[in-house]
């Protein structure tokens, strides 16, 4: 019953996309407006469809109901309800479900915001409304997409027969830890975010409206998709590190990396907004940063989803990976086509008047992350080819990424300092001595201080220097503003503080986000230069030492739980002799897995982590063998990650409509609006779409 | 300068550092290429085999491991049936690392014929097997349980 239920809601929402989509398109070639509707009808209609078929998937994982192939599949009568419910998004075909569901409810509310844009103080409201139909017709098609896979080769409803009695349960990895009822759903929302910014840009190609309208739309979706993906990969580092006990967080494994390039190429996508916006250049670089985005999201799901990679992440099999791959190429063919159509509309009014300006800053941003980009693209797919070409197994070692990619974040984090510091089109050098003067000088003193008390390598000392530069710039223009409206105001330092970024959100919201990378950076380094790591085996009452910290082994044990048998020993901190507190590192073996999944324990100083691993235990439990690690700053990283999401979502926070007087206090620079916008609008008015089919 | 000429410019610049970083790339990559082997391809390959970074799997030789927990010292042999390679790690083995388990083993191999390993994993495997008789953790640890559970 469940299985029906659900199987046919997947089969009407397929139905219901593609006819939505029909009527977007003919509803605006024929000037239908109720035509129109219908196809926003058929949006709602859909999320309303896939929550009805994710419930059902919820209640048979619940329910135990193992006639349903995906129960059957991942679970269990001894798995606890909370993993069992979460299970949703373990395997292939749940997490196909769980991404159209999200897939349906951003398109709902990008939708609904969309039709209830109002005309607005820069005329927006008229350009949302002629592109909205072809946006919501990309959005129906990638959902349609995602809806076929439900029905065809992903489909997690399919009959069992005969019914089992149990299941195996969920991956162990997979049940391990509280963040993964985190760090998927943060995944999804924000690959699945990125949906919406592409259906924007390409709803303005159709229309022919890729003005100005566009690029406002989808920064802000493209900012709410970015917070979720860094809150996501932050978390992904988080449990790597609390479940793996190998004391990292990050290990350019290809799973990692498919997170990582939506992300490099969302952000500079961020950066580079702000240069059409503000100057009307770049329009068809920001497409193709756009589109890029959103391929590789897909391609993400592809190289995670098909089984193509052997990595601890990629758990599914089969044919799956020939959808993705004609998606992918169906989605660039379409996108590349449609700018090449669209090309003459896409000349770019602004040009560059300095190379000292921020507009440069913002261009070697863009290369950089490009770069940046290319290369974990090459060396995640590197290996794939010489396979499929060569029939060797090669991997690309970590220190292919790290040699490349690090000399590109000092860079990134030199422009952080750097970029802030300049204001748009030309710098006069007095200003820009006084901006950067100060933090210069500071970041040197902390560069030399590092070298010499810590040493640690080239990369950890110029971490440092251009981390402290960077973060001074950044931190200034809060306390520089903040002063500034005390002086005329005379606001107290709080009220200041809060009012500079209220009036500014956007502004300050970036620049909270580069402190939020600026700690995260400085603590990577940190606990990668100067990471301490022994191993030993002890039997009870026997100590052992690393950096200061000394561990005693107390004791051994045992316990049955339902779903597995935990081993773990309790380990007593000790501080000049004397007891500091206890830590449990314990292995944890599942009934089906051949292998204990580990359950490091961690204590968490800002100075810093020890980290133990329980490695192996003697069968009579004599001894054990604990790995020990000191890490330090490694609780920054996490905390910059909250830094940046905390910065995202200032900078993204509607700015209250009612306040209509102060609207000037929003735009204290140069006019917002690109020149030619007002001026080109009317003359394409009557979209032609002729030349950008496909 | 004029817009073209300054367009150009910049094309220009960014075509130098972009070629020279995709030369960067190409050269970076083929050095750090991991090549996975068998003990047989490891054979094979003769003097390309030694001082390069490699993966090696196969099953662990049945009676070759020698484990000294007190010098965390671990010793055995990778085989594929043709050919066995010497391996040595100073870390832990993993938990279940036994007689004839599949693993792969990260490091460089060395001239007198050790693979000196930084890494040794189980291998992994997609499909969950339930642990055989023997090597249930509950029976195995009998000793150790405290309490039967909640």
């Amino acid at each position: 019953m469940t299985r029906i239920l659900g199987s046919s809601a997947v089969m009407v929402a397929f139905a219901t996309a593609m006819l939505g989509m029909v009527l977007a398109v003919a509803g605006t070639r024929l000037r239908r407006p109720e035509l129109v509707r219908g196809a926003y009808a058929a949006v709602y209609v859909n999320f309303g469809l896939l929550a009805v078929a994710s419930l059902a998937m919820v209640w048979a994982l619940v329910t135990h109901d193992f006639s349903v192939s995906y129960v059957a599949q991942v679970g269990s009568r001894a798995t606890p309800t909370f993993y069992t419910v979460i299970s949703l998004w373990g395997a292939l075909e749940g997490s196909i479900l769980f991404w159209g569901l999200v897939l349906s409810g951003f398109s709902a509310v990008a939708v609904w915001l969309g039709t209830h844009a109002r005309e607005d103080r820069r005329g927006d409201g008229a350009d949302v409304h002629r592109l909205m139909p072809y946006a919501a017709a990309i959005l129906l098609g990638i959902g349609a997409f995602f809806y076929l896979l439900l029905v065809l080769p992903a489909n997690p409803f399919l009959p069992v027969s005969p019914v089992p009695a149990d299941g195996p349960g969920p991956n162990p990895l997979l049940q391990n830890h509280i963040l993964m009822a985190v760090h998927p759903p943060l995944l999804y929302l924000g690959y699945v975010g990125m949906s919406v910014p592409f259906a924007f840009a390409m709803g303005a190609l159709l229309s022919g409206a890729p003005g100005g309208t566009w690029i406002r739309l989808t920064r802000r979706w493209t900012m709410a998709a970015w917070m979720f993906l860094t809150a996501a990969i932050i978390a992904g580092m988080w449990w790597s590190y609390e479940v793996l006990g190998w004391g990292g967080y990050w290990a350019w494994d290809p799973v990692e990396n498919a997170s990582f390039l939506p992300w490099l190429t969302a952000t500079a996508f961020l950066h580079s907004a702000m240069v059409e916006e503000r100057r009307g250049m770049l329009r068809v670089w920001n497409l193709s940063l756009i589109t890029s985005t959103f391929a590789l999201t897909i391609l993400g799901t592809f190289l995670t989803r098909s089984g193509i990679l052997s990595s601890v992440h990629a758990f599914a099999e089969g044919e799956i990976g020939y959808w993705f791959l004609g998606f992918i190429a169906l989605v660039l063919i379409f996108s590349l086509s449609l700018v090449a159509g669209r090309s003459d509309q896409l000349h770019t009014a602004g040009r560059l008047d300095a190379v000292a300006s921020r507009e440069t800053a913002f261009l070697l941003n863009n290369l950089l992350f490009t770069v940046f980009t290319f290369t974990v693209l090459l060396g995640t797919l590197f290996p794939l080819v010489a396979e499929a070409v060569r029939g060797v197994k090669v991997s690309v070692g970590e220190p292919f990424f790290n040699s490349m990619t690090l000399p590109i974040c000092m860079a990134l984090l030199f422009l952080m300092g750097v970029g802030p510091a300049l204001p748009w089109r030309v710098a006069s050098r007095d200003a820009l001595r006084r901006e950067v003067a100060l933090p210069a000088a500071l970041a040197v003193v902390v560069g030399i201080a590092t070298a010499v008390l810590f040493g640690g390598g080239v990369y950890a000392v110029v971490t440092f220097t251009f981390g402290t530069f960077a973060l001074a710039v950044n931190v200034r223009q809060f306390t520089s503003g903040a002063k500034a409206r005390m002086r005329a105001h005379g606001e107290a330092a709080p009220v200041a503080l809060v009012r500079l970024v209220g009036g500014n959100r956007r502004r300050y919201g970036g620049y909270l986000a580069h402190i939020g990378a600026i700690t995260v950076a400085v603590a990577v380094a940190a606990s990668s230069a100067y990471k301490g790591e022994t191993e030993a085996t002890l039997r009870r009452g026997e100590t052992m030492s690393l950096r200061g910290h000394t561990i005693r082994l107390d004791d051994l044990w045992g316990r049955q739980e339902p779903q597995r048998f935990v081993l773990g020993a309790t380990v007593t901190v000790l501080r000049d002799g004397a007891p500091a507190g206890e830590m449990d590192p314990r292995l944890n073996f599942y009934t089906t897995s051949e292998q204990p999944i580990t359950t490091p324990a961690v204590r968490s100083r800002p100075s810093g982590d020890l980290y133990l691993n329980l490695m192996a235990v003697e069968r009579d439990g004599s001894s054990a063998t604990i790995r020990m690690i000191v890490e330090p700053l490694v609780p920054w990283i996490w905390a910059g990650g909250y830094l940046i999401v905390l910065g995202a979502l200032i900078s993204m926070w509607p700015a209250r409509r009612r306040e209509a007087a102060p609207a000037t206090v929003f735009a204290p620079a140069p006019p917002l609006v690109p020149g030619s916008a007002a001026a080109r609008p009317l003359a394409i008015a009557d979209p032609d779409t002729r030349g950008a089919r496909t | 300068m004029s817009t073209r000429g300054r367009r150009a410019g910049i094309a220009v610049a960014a075509a130098v550092i972009l070629g020279t970083f995709a030369y960067l790339v190409y050269g970076g990559i083929g050095e750090n290429l991991v090549y996975f082997l068998t003990p047989q391809e490891l054979a094979a390959r003769g003097d390309r085999a030694y001082d390069v970074p490699l993966r090696l799997g196969g099953q662990v030789e049945p009676g070759s491991v020698v484990w000294n927990a007190q010098a965390v010292d671990l010793k055995f042999r990778i085989t594929d049936g043709a050919h066995s390679v010497a391996v040595h790690s100073s870390g832990a083995p993993p938990q279940m690392f036994r007689d004839g388990i599949g693993v792969v083993v990260e490091g460089r191999y060395h001239r007198p014929g050790v693979f000196e390993s930084t890494s040794v994993m189980v291998k992994h495997s997609n499909e969950y097997r339930a642990p055989k008789e023997g090597e249930k953790p509950a029976e195995m640890y009998r000793s150790l349980q405290t309490d039967a559970g909640t």
